[in-house]
């Protein structure tokens, strides 16, 4: 099994994601991680989903999610060529004595106190799989109290936008009288 | 400026303009507001069926046999569920049909409202595209994409949920003269150099196939075939679901290969060196066994679904296009490698075929007792109503016999649910099929298992002048699983017997009695039970053309389909006979 992130972009109409979802389930593929969101162009919405599974069968996905009408492009980003980040929120438990150490790590992650309280601090941060998996290790002995992870989203590195041959809009004609 | 209408009249309009003629369908609450305008519309013929499926198979009927989008309407809740098998249908045997069903009004959608049913996320998985319209003003667009999309590419199922206040709501009409959707683009033109290399491929092997599936059909490529067929003197099958598109007469005709196909045509897929898979997707009752399948063969596979390419079998040759194109440019090429002087020679391929030809004909035993044989009823049907007329199958044995001992001529005259295996296609197909070609011979071959199912659609052909023939193989046992039972279960036939169990052959208990059950429907009932009553039973039959003509033809029980590949077994392992496997010349596994 391999780590795959796609990439679609899809016209912004309802029941778009459960048309996606199923179809995934249907054809037994696991989602590891899904984000859905808005992009410069209202019409269409941007789904980053990891998958894990073997070459073939993610070939055969992919081809079944171009048949969705609603399915406009679906790009797989090289983990290599793109950034790819999730966004966390863990909040850990913190009592005087810990409180620093806890800092501490939050200022070598780059990451963020959002919000204190007496006894647990609540700590923002981004990054990659790798690097959000490492902080967690390193606040795990503290005790984590509640923990919330985004979807990852990702986008290729360079000036060339996903969107730059997909949005051409096939003219066609309608159905004749 | 567009005129004010209802979203009902607009549907109506819509429908129009898409050049609708034939619906089928039955009206309920939600869909209550539609029904009125489309009462008056000229050139909507509606049909009143009885049961929502019955529509759904009939749309899908018409459709097949007339080339053209078939359309069935339902109200909301059960009658829209109930629309559920025949879009499963349409989506396995990728046929053109819209559904247009009501939704309860838009406000009340989520509220377990009184015959609610989210119909758009349950036919999600069954449909080629789905909508739920909510407001009327995009009714004619929604209409004009449904239509579209279901005719278009790989053809397939759409359903349009239209809510009820849309349906009620002041709107206007305005047929769109441009579609946009940007994520679907359908592939027509085959690129080039796959062709060229496809066609190098079969100058150079030495034991290639033409492998021909629905697709053919579907892209009505059957000359662009002929014509490939005779130019490269390749052997060519047939599919379950592509019987027709080359003449069963015809001397390069393999047959049907398969769980139930001729030997020759099983056969000559698995000692292949080149399958050239046209518009087929190597369903598992072709293949058998997957790992064991054709194992010495090249695959060129042109489909105009990319997702059929190497999804079962890997294609070495992926040929994505519409097959009528893909074919023709094939030709095109073969000449280019014929006038280089590079032509195939499939001479010993042809000896080696027909050894199988002839040492394997299709067949059938009489039955011992004295019973009429199902497979001389089929046969003396399809040489009476000859290749003009339409056949529409049910599902199992009979099914299989029609597709063996009919001998189909030119394309479209053989309707069946291959994908689905849906029991009760045939009769509600057949009145489609009758309403939309009303000067062809109709016969319905349909099982008693089969023909319990949606045989109320009966009431629906006497009544809308729709004469379609029935012939009931009547063996009084769901008798495809009973074959199975007696191969694989020891003969024990669990809950497999209809006629009741003190019926014996002597002692037939009619329940129900097949003949009055078409009188009580209107329709003309008749019997036979001897060889020696089937073909005046058959004349007869075909002499009535104004009412719909049922025949029981009580057939023997045991009679089974051969030859077979049990299910999950190689191919190479096909049995002509009950234990009783093909003797292989050595020479034939060169």
């Amino acid at each position: 099994m391999s780590r795959h992130t796609l990439s679609v972009l899809v016209e912004n109409k309802p029941g778009v994601l459960a048309r996606i979802a199923g179809l995934f389930a249907r054809r037994g593929f696991n989602i590891d991680s899904l984000a859905v969101g808005p992009t410069e162009d209202d019409d269409v919405s941007r789904m980053t989903i990891v998958v894990n599974v073997e070459d073939l069968p993610l070939e055969q996905v992919t081809k079944q999610l171009n048949k969705l009408i609603e399915v406009i492009k679906i790009v797989e980003l090289d983990p290599t060529a793109s950034v790819q980040r999730e966004l966390m929120l863990v909040k850990v438990a913190a009592d005087r004595a810990s409180r620093s150490h806890i800092l501490e790590t939050v200022q070598l992650f780059r990451a963020k106190v959002v919000d204190v309280a007496p006894d647990a601090v609540t700590i923002e941060a981004t990054g990659n799989t790798d690097k959000l998996d490492a902080l967690l290790r390193v606040l795990e002995p503290f005790g984590i109290r509640e923990l919330v992870q985004s979807g990852m989203v990702a986008v290729g590195r360079g000036a060339r936008a996903i969107s730059d041959r997909s949005t051409r809009s096939s003219q066609v004609t309608a159905l004749p009288r | 400026m567009s005129e004010q209408v209802t979203g009902a009249k607009s549907v109506v309009l819509s429908l129009e303009a898409a050049g609708v003629e034939t619906v089928f369908g039955i009206p309920g609450g939600a869909i209550l507001p539609l029904y009125d305008p489309l009462m008056d519309s000229t050139q909507i013929r509606h049909i009143l069926v009885r049961h929502e499926q019955g529509a759904g198979h009939a749309a899908e009927g018409y459709a097949t046999a007339t080339g053209r989008v078939g359309v069935c309407m339902a109200t909301s809740g059960p009658g829209a569920t109930n629309l559920v098998t025949p879009l499963a249908d349409a989506y396995m045997d990728s046929v053109p049909i819209v559904a247009v069903t009501g939704q309860v009004p838009s406000g009340a959608i989520g509220t377990d409202a009184f015959q609610e049913a989210d119909i758009r996320g349950i036919t999600m998985p069954i449909t080629k595209h789905n909508y739920l319209v909510t407001d009327p003003s995009q009714i004619p667009r929604t209409i004009a994409e449904a239509f579209h999309i279901a005719a278009t590419g790989r053809p397939g199922p759409v359903l349009v949920d239209v809510s009820k206040d849309a349906l009620q709501a002041l709107t206007t009409f305005e047929w769109p003269t441009t579609l946009d959707l940007p994520g679907y683009r359908p592939v027509g033109r085959p690129h080039a150099k796959q062709i060229r290399e496809a066609a190098r491929l079969m100058s150079e092997s030495r034991r290639p196939v033409l492998y021909v599936g629905g697709g053919v059909l579907k892209s009505r490529a059957w000359a662009e075939l002929r014509v490939l067929a005779e130019l490269t003197g390749i052997p060519v099958v047939t599919t379950l679901m592509a019987r027709g598109a080359f003449p069963d007469s015809h001397p390069q005709h393999l047959g049907m290969p398969g769980m139930h196909g001729t030997m020759s045509a099983v056969t000559a897929l698995q000692k292949s060196d080149l399958l050239v898979c046209l518009g087929a997707r190597f369903d598992d009752r072709v293949t058998g066994k997957l790992s064991t399948f054709a194992p010495g063969a090249k695959v060129i596979h042109a489909d105009i679904d990319p997702a059929e390419i190497s999804k079962n079998r890997t294609a070495d040759v992926p040929i994505v296009g519409d097959c009528r194109e893909v074919i023709a440019d094939l030709s095109v090429a073969v000449r280019a490698e014929q006038d280089a002087g590079r032509r195939g020679d499939y001479a010993g391929w042809w000896r080696q075929i027909h050894t199988w030809l002839a040492t394997y004909p299709l067949g059938y035993e009489a039955p011992e007792d004295g019973s009429l044989a199902p497979q001389y009823v089929i046969e003396r049907l399809g040489q009476i109503a000859g290749p003009d007329a339409l056949y529409v199958a049910g599902v199992g044995q009979h099914q299989m016999w029609a597709a063996q001992f009919i001998s189909y001529e030119n394309p479209n005259t053989w309707l069946n649910s291959g994908g689905l295996g849906t029991m009760g296609y045939a009769v509600p197909a057949a009145m489609g099929a009758k309403a939309g070609r009303p000067d062809a011979t109709v016969w319905a071959i349909d099982g008693d298992g089969c023909f319990q199912m949606t045989n109320q659609e009966l009431a629906t052909c006497a009544i809308n002048n729709i004469p379609i023939k029935v012939a009931i193989i009547n063996n009084g046992a769901l008798g495809m699983v009973r074959q199975w039972q007696t191969l694989f279960y020891n003969s024990r036939y669990s809950n497999t017997t209809l006629r009741g169990a003190t019926g014996s052959a002597e002692q037939v208990e009619r329940i129900p009695d097949f003949v009055k059950l078409a009188e009580a429907y209107g329709c003309i009932g008749l019997r036979c039970e001897t060889k020696e009553d089937v073909d005046p039973t058959i004349n007869k039959a075909m002499e009535i053309n104004d009412r719909p003509v049922v025949v029981d033809f009580t057939v023997h029980t045991d009679a089974m389909v051969w030859p077979m590949v049990p299910a999950g077994l190689s191919n190479d392992q096909i049995q002509i006979a009950r234990d009783t496997a093909p003797v292989w010349d050595a020479r034939d596994d060169a």
